[in-house]
């Protein structure tokens, strides 16, 4: 994937996939350690734990239609060849989460990318589930949390239009605030 | 600044769009959001898609997505269900090809033959 939002759009779908109806996203960017750590938790129905190793490998799916599933490999194979690590804890019944980390400046590691249209495509295909959003930038952070928009929204959904692009510009302030007005 | 009060306004603003929305079935525009198809760049796709809809205030049509379709190598993959018609599955999409199947398919009813699957095949 050439950016590391394509991976968080990727996984979640995992999440998704599993009945969450709330998925937490968390970006750190921790530039004194130069680390970058990604974190997905959701309240999914879980899975045993020794699958939670077992679905790096790319020839082991839950799904029934066929034999291979590429996203966590695609994500973990990321990490690794960036001087960082893939975990996963699950369990059943409750959610699972997913953490990994890259070395920040390392030449391989993939851009962040556009998190505004991961959040937007994850929103307008999933009107029914809760996201929220943090990010950190060493000491400046940003949130997004859709239980409060929908709060204010009552029976408007959430994928309206005209709601979506305000969360689009909701999002680019934010992203402008901790990334200090820099194109990201 | 965006605020809560903003959204405030947009409810006040779309809440009568909505109920004409809900008992509409028009047209549904489904794109294939996997692995595979986020690789080849279903998102933009998507994206440029409601951006047409949207631009041209298409309140009946349904942006939905969907998993892996097992033709992994033509994605990212768009499929159009009119109503009364038969599907008709686009593939190898980019941003201006699924806005021309918006202006030309979704909006005219004439399929956009030379991205089709039949085509490709």
């Amino acid at each position: 994937m050439k950016e590391l939002s394509l991976h968080i759009l990727d996984i979640v779908q995992n999440s998704i996939a599993a009945d969450a109806n709330l998925i937490d996203i968390k970006i750190v960017e921790n530039l004194a350690i130069d680390k970058l750590i990604i974190e997905v938790v959701d309240n999914g129905r879980g899975m045993e734990e020794e699958m939670t190793e077992r679905v790096k490998d790319p020839f082991v799916t839950g799904r029934k239609t066929r034999k291979v599933g590429l996203g966590i490999p695609l994500l973990y194979e990321a990490c690794t060849r960036c001087g960082g690590d893939l975990r996963i804890e699950s369990e059943i019944g409750k959610g699972t989460k997913v953490i990994c980390w890259f070395k920040h400046s390392h030449i391989d590691r993939a851009p962040l990318g556009n998190m505004i249209d991961t959040i937007l495509t994850l929103i307008m295909g999933n009107p029914h589930i809760d996201i929220t959003y943090l990010h950190i930038i060493d000491e400046r952070e940003m949130r997004f949390d859709t239980r409060e928009v929908r709060k204010v929204l009552g029976e408007v959904p959430i994928n309206e239009p005209q709601v979506l692009s305000w969360i689009r510009d909701y999002l680019k302030e934010g992203f402008n605030s901790i990334y200090g007005g820099a194109n990201i | 600044m965006k605020t809560l009060k903003d959204l405030e306004e947009i409810r006040k603003r779309t809440l009568d769009t909505i109920n004409l929305r809900k008992d509409q079935s028009g047209t549904r525009i489904v794109v294939g959001m996997a692995t595979c198809g986020i690789a080849a760049g279903a998102r933009p796709v998507l994206l440029a898609i409601m951006e047409e809809v949207e631009k041209n205030d298409l309140s009946d049509v349904i942006v939905a997505q969907t998993g892996c379709i097992g033709m992994c190598k033509l994605e990212p993959i768009v499929e159009v269900y009119r109503p009364g018609e038969e599907k008709v599955t686009y593939v190898k999409m980019n941003p201006s090809k699924a806005k021309r199947v918006v202006n030309e398919h979704v909006m005219q009813g004439k399929v956009v033959q030379d991205y089709t699957i039949g085509a490709e095949e």
